[in-house]
């Protein structure tokens, strides 16, 4: 007797990339634990649905710590997709995958939608842990303020993005490489993303998320009606602005791990 | 050279099909050629606002989908024989628009008309895009509150990228209509003031209407207000900004229906 080999069709293999968001543990645990739970009473469900990425680079919490870590997390309702960062002798076969190919990406990277970009931005930013990314970069730029000047600053290409109309409502601006000047007010329901320094030469009622790449970048405006602020991943609604700088003209800046806003 | 007029607005019911007979019926009376297109496919309302309800058989769905003609679907009003009005369907909805038949019929009307005024439905979706995307004009209606305010912002965006011209690098003449302007309420600060809107949307006022109970009587009667009561305040308003969409430059001004004893003496004189 012959077989018949029916004729099977290939198996198919898609690569795909997607956004998720990283988590990146610091030692002492038990505070980050602290500061993750206080941040989940704040925005309870915010992990829900969202691909989570484990960094453990920093942690290095060995093969015990991995399961202990992972166990943690799963009791926050927090459901990893992948290590990374870590040791391939950490992980048993049950654990989430280790991924070697992620790449350090900004923040807030340009090409996402504002919805996703409005999420990612004042989320990664107001855990308590830093995420990877930014963490080493931020430390370094933004510990002594004042000696920084001489040092080359991390992006300096002369690439401004500058805008002659108003910034209407809906609209989303994302410049991830530098500076943004509005020349023209920036509505309510608008949203202004730079890579460095925000500049608004008009009143600023919607949201600017700035120095995504640069912790010394500032947020100016001519006036401040603005619903968020954010710069390097801290953020501020509109409640925490100082109820007697509203309507003026303002700037913003970091020093250490505060933002300061001051009347210009 | 044929205009296309969208009157448009984000907001639901803030005046722009009231704005659209008020606007159509006062060009047509200066003589010039208008046609009024319904696109509030599904919840058409212009018929009624011009009193054609009765009179109407074809629609701007056929049209577009070449079921009718386009002489057979235009309703000449009986008042003003310069004014036309293409209705839209009540029983489809607004996925029966084309953006190949819309262009088409538009193309057909410039021919014939000096101004083809489409009144857009609320909202930013496809019957809103596809009423402003031929526009050489915007008219962006908006009442003294932060919610149409913000709403007009996100339609002027709208006009600034979505828009034939826009797509073109030209620009939509855009022009803010106040509507439903109260002085004495925006005098007490109950309402926003023209400045505040003027400085939130930054576009040129083509006219304020005061808030007016005749608006209202007009619509129910199915009579644009600028031929029911031409002498009211909200008609002269509507009337002004007619002008002005000819390239009148005209002194910006709010009438007003309330007159005092000298204002009933005097008013005619002073004026």
């Amino acid at each position: 007797m012959t077989t018949v080999a029916t004729p099977r069709q290939s198996i198919r293999f898609h690569g795909r990339s997607y956004h998720a968001m990283v988590l990146s543990p610091e030692p002492p645990l038990a505070d980050w634990l602290a500061g993750l739970d206080a941040w989940l009473a704040r925005s309870p469900g915010f992990f829900f649905g969202r691909p989570v990425v484990l960094d453990l680079a920093v942690l290095q919490p060995g093969k015990q710590g991995v399961a202990e870590l992972l166990q943690n997390l799963a009791e926050r309702n927090i459901k990893v997709m992948g290590i990374e960062g870590a040791e391939p002798s950490w992980l048993d076969f049950a654990m989430p995958p280790l991924l070697l190919s992620g790449r350090q990406a900004n923040s807030i990277p340009g090409d996402h939608p504002p919805a996703a970009a409005e999420a990612s931005a004042p989320a990664l930013s107001s855990d308590p842990a830093p995420d990877a990314a930014a963490a080493p970069a931020s430390a370094e730029a933004a510990s002594p303020p004042a000696s920084v000047a001489p040092e080359a600053p991390p992006a300096q290409h002369p690439n401004s993005l500058l805008l002659d109309s108003p910034v209407r409502s809906g609209q989303c601006i994302v410049h991830p490489e530098g500076d943004v000047i509005v020349v023209g007010s920036v509505a309510s329901g608008a949203e202004v993303i730079a890579g460095g320094s925000i500049h608004i030469y008009g009143t600023l009622r919607g949201r600017a998320v700035a120095g995504s790449r640069d912790s010394r970048a500032r947020i100016f405006c001519r006036k401040l009606e603005a619903e968020l602020l954010s710069i390097d991943g801290l953020y501020m609604v509109a409640e925490d602005m100082p109820a007697h700088l509203r309507g003026q003209p303002i700037q913003v800046w970091l020093e250490g791990d505060s933002m300061v806003m001051a009347q210009d | 050279m044929a205009k296309v007029l969208v009157v448009t607005s984000g907001k639901g019911g803030v005046g722009k099909t009231t704005s659209t007979a008020a606007l159509g019926a006062a060009l047509a009376s200066a003589g010039k050629n208008v046609v009024l297109i319904d696109f509030d496919v599904g919840l058409r309302n212009l018929d009624l606002v011009m009193g054609a309800e009765r009179r109407v058989v074809y629609d701007l769905i056929n049209v577009v989908q070449g079921d009718a003609k386009l002489a057979q679907a235009l309703i000449r009003d009986k008042r003003v024989p310069t004014l036309s009005l293409l209705p839209a369907s009540q029983t489809r909805d607004k996925d029966a628009l084309s953006d190949e038949g819309v262009s088409r019929v538009i193309a057909e009307l410039k021919e014939k008309f000096d101004w083809v005024i489409c009144d857009s439905p609320a909202g930013i979706e496809r019957g809103a895009t596809l009423a402003m995307r031929h526009a050489d004009v915007a008219i962006v209606v908006t009442n003294p509150e932060v919610s149409s305010v913000r709403d007009s912002d996100r339609i002027i965006g709208l006009l600034d990228s979505k828009t034939e011209r826009a797509e073109k690098g030209e620009r939509v003449e855009k022009h803010l209509l106040l509507t439903r302007f109260d002085a004495v309420r925006a005098g007490r600060g109950e309402m926003l003031n023209v400045e505040d809107v003027l400085e939130i949307l930054s576009i040129p006022l083509l006219g304020i209407i005061p808030e007016s109970s005749e608006v209202l009587r007009a619509s129910n009667l199915g009579s644009p207000i600028t031929l029911n009561n031409p002498a009211s305040a909200a008609a002269r308003a509507y009337f002004d900004a007619a002008k002005r969409l000819n390239g009148e430059a005209l002194d910006m001004t709010i009438p007003s229906d309330r007159k005092g004893l000298f204002g009933k003496l005097f008013g005619r004189r002073a004026a």
